[in-house]
């Protein structure tokens, strides 16, 4: 299938996302205070949390089982693995130094295929601690420029997070957008994170370039604090066309670290790039190798869920509807594709399941409170023709509303009777009547004009006639 | 003095340390470091290639703990160890003039 391809003045544009995800564990990585979210500030905190002297670090089991989840559900190889220490300082991270994984990671060398077929592929995704939370007083808005002094919570300081490094095989906003997004629906589906952009439990950080098509990789720039998958597609846009602009000036890119300003959509420098040599990496002296057996990796694989692209793929062939279209994408991402194939279980037609699922169910989840075999009922109703799909909205509308109930009754009881056929031929004739010109351009071939003639006759039956009945005896007279 | 390592490079390091080095100890630690790397280079000559690479003393692997919660220190307690605290939180001099 085709790749979406963004260029502009002779470059395109080269991306790798590196995608943070916190792990839907109940404690920390390396210590056993809670990982919970919106707690009030500094009450998960132990001596490894704070750094203090002696303390040691106990790797959490748990997380490593949710890292090789990540790993295999993107199709990477699990190996052996060590920790190490990435030193740095900030007063986010009280010892100094981040634990993670540089030289053996926990997973290498997958893939992510992409709902319109292109694929990613992914160099690594490793395990490493997250750092505490600074807010900024002084300056404007909280940011970091110009504050007077900052104010550290450290309950977020080694809660266990996964790494996911993509390789730089992203070629437009839309495919960084859309990398996001299946990446987002696969944590949730193996239920490793709860990956809200918004919380940030799922961060995303681009890498772009750009180049002359078949040059060599340009110098990139990192850009953070993009917050929502919006701005994944903006800030990458941004980012490229400044770098076109300075190239085209004669400018060369400086590898930089650059922050994304939601406000004014641009990118700003926030540093120069570090090189790895600068964090001074060591092997973590308080942990020892992690060496998942082959049975441990065996059960972690047979205990993944099917995954949304095959979920994707099984509800389309169900229904016959494209793999990437919206109604199979949207059901899929709320979890509603088990709940078509109840309906479809059940005697209804997936078909027509799916299209009240994609409209009328979108706030309900994924597990709706309506029976299955209530909306399979209505669906048997619209496939027999006794309700046209305008009066199954209504009466869909109403089974939600009561949480179930018999569709036939609850029509019977709004007065939607199908009309009988001979009475559509009546008012198609009269609409081939008040319309000439519309028939005779529709009987030219021109098939815009039959809307014309199906808005008389849905007017004329104050929308109780079945557009697709109208539509065939329409056909069948020309 | 070993030439494995020059001043430059330790001001360089002791500023990814915060380490406020005056002159008279970088001259020291140039030369100590450079005598460490001496030594490894010692090491680097030697034909290991028979040696299994060992990335932790410890005959041991796959130190795990279940997923269990414990009780965690307490925060009034923490904070009145730390130079400054606000809001129940630890109060710090500003970043960007704090980072080297």
């Amino acid at each position: 299938m085709s790749q979406p391809t963004w260029t502009q003045d002779g470059y395109e544009l080269v991306v790798g996302l590196e995608v943070h995800v916190e792990l839907a564990t109940k404690t920390k990585l390396f210590s056993a205070s809670p990982n919970r979210f919106g707690d009030e500030p500094n009450t998960n905190i132990d001596p490894v949390t704070l750094g203090l002297p002696g303390a040691l670090p106990v790797l959490n089991k748990y997380a490593v089982e949710l890292g090789m989840r990540i790993g295999l559900a993107l199709n990477c190889t699990v190996q052996p693995c060590t920790f190490a220490r990435k030193n740095y300082f900030y007063p986010d991270m009280p010892t100094s130094y981040q634990i993670s994984q540089y030289e053996d990671p926990l997973n290498i060398d997958g893939w992510l295929d992409l709902p319109d077929g292109s694929r990613v592929g992914i160099e690594r995704a490793h395990m490493e601690q997250d750092a505490g939370k600074s807010t900024h007083v002084g300056g404007g808005e909280g940011r970091v420029h110009g504050a007077e002094h900052s104010l550290i919570d450290l309950n977020r300081a080694g809660v266990p997070l996964v790494e996911i490094v993509s390789r730089p095989d992203i070629r437009s906003p839309e495919q960084a957008r859309s990398f996001v997004n299946e990446l987002r629906a696969i944590l949730l589906t193996i239920g490793a994170s709860d990956a809200k952009m918004e919380e940030g439990s799922m961060r995303v950080d681009a890498n772009v370039s750009v180049r002359r098509p078949g040059a060599e990789l340009g110098t990139r720039c990192e850009i953070k604090n993009v917050n929502s998958v919006r701005s994944v597609g903006r800030a990458i846009e941004y980012e490229a066309r400044r770098q076109i602009l300075m190239l085209d000036a004669g400018e060369s890119i400086r590898q930089q670290t650059r922050h994304w300003d939601e406000g004014d959509g641009r990118t700003h420098t926030l540093r120069d790039k570090e090189d790895a040599d600068d964090y001074r990496y060591f092997l973590e002296p308080d942990l020892v190798p992690v060496m998942p057996s082959a049975e441990w990796i065996d059960a972690v694989r047979a205990s993944l869920p099917m995954l949304p692209a095959a979920r994707r793929t099984r509800l389309a062939e169900a229904t016959g509807l494209a793999v990437d279209s919206e109604a199979i994408g949207s059901i899929v991402d709320r979890g509603q594709d088990d709940y078509a194939f109840a309906v479809h279980d059940a005697g209804g037609d997936i078909g027509r399941a799916v299209v009240h699922l994609k409209e009328a169910f979108a706030e309900l989840g994924a597990e709706p409170a309506l029976p299955a075999a209530d909306l399979a009922g209505l669906t048997r109703l619209e496939v027999e023709g006794k309700l046209t799909a305008t009066q199954a909205k209504t009466v869909v509308a109403e089974l939600i509303e009561q949480g179930g109930g018999d569709a036939a009754a609850i029509a019977a009881a709004k007065g939607f009777e199908a009309m009988d056929t001979s009475e559509l031929e009546t008012m198609v004739d009269e609409a081939i009547a008040a319309q000439p010109d519309a028939w005779e351009k529709f009987r030219a071939g021109e098939n815009k004009a039959m809307g014309a003639l199906v808005g008389h006759i849905m007017k004329a039956s104050r929308g109780q006639a079945d557009g697709k009945l109208v539509t065939r005896i329409l056909n069948a007279r020309k | 003095m070993s030439d494995r390592l020059t001043n430059d490079a330790v001001v360089k390091v002791a500023r990814l340390a915060r380490l406020d080095l005056t002159p008279d100890e970088i001259e020291r630690a140039t030369e100590k470091l450079g005598d460490m790397l001496d030594h490894f280079a010692d090491i680097d000559a030697l034909d290991l290639s028979a040696i299994e690479p060992m990335n932790q003393p410890l005959p041991i692997v796959n130190v795990m703990r279940d997923d269990v919660v414990e009780p965690c220190l307490d925060r009034d307690e923490v904070l009145a160890a730390a130079p400054q605290a606000e809001d129940g939180r630890f109060r710090v001099p500003p970043i960007i003039g704090f980072a080297g």
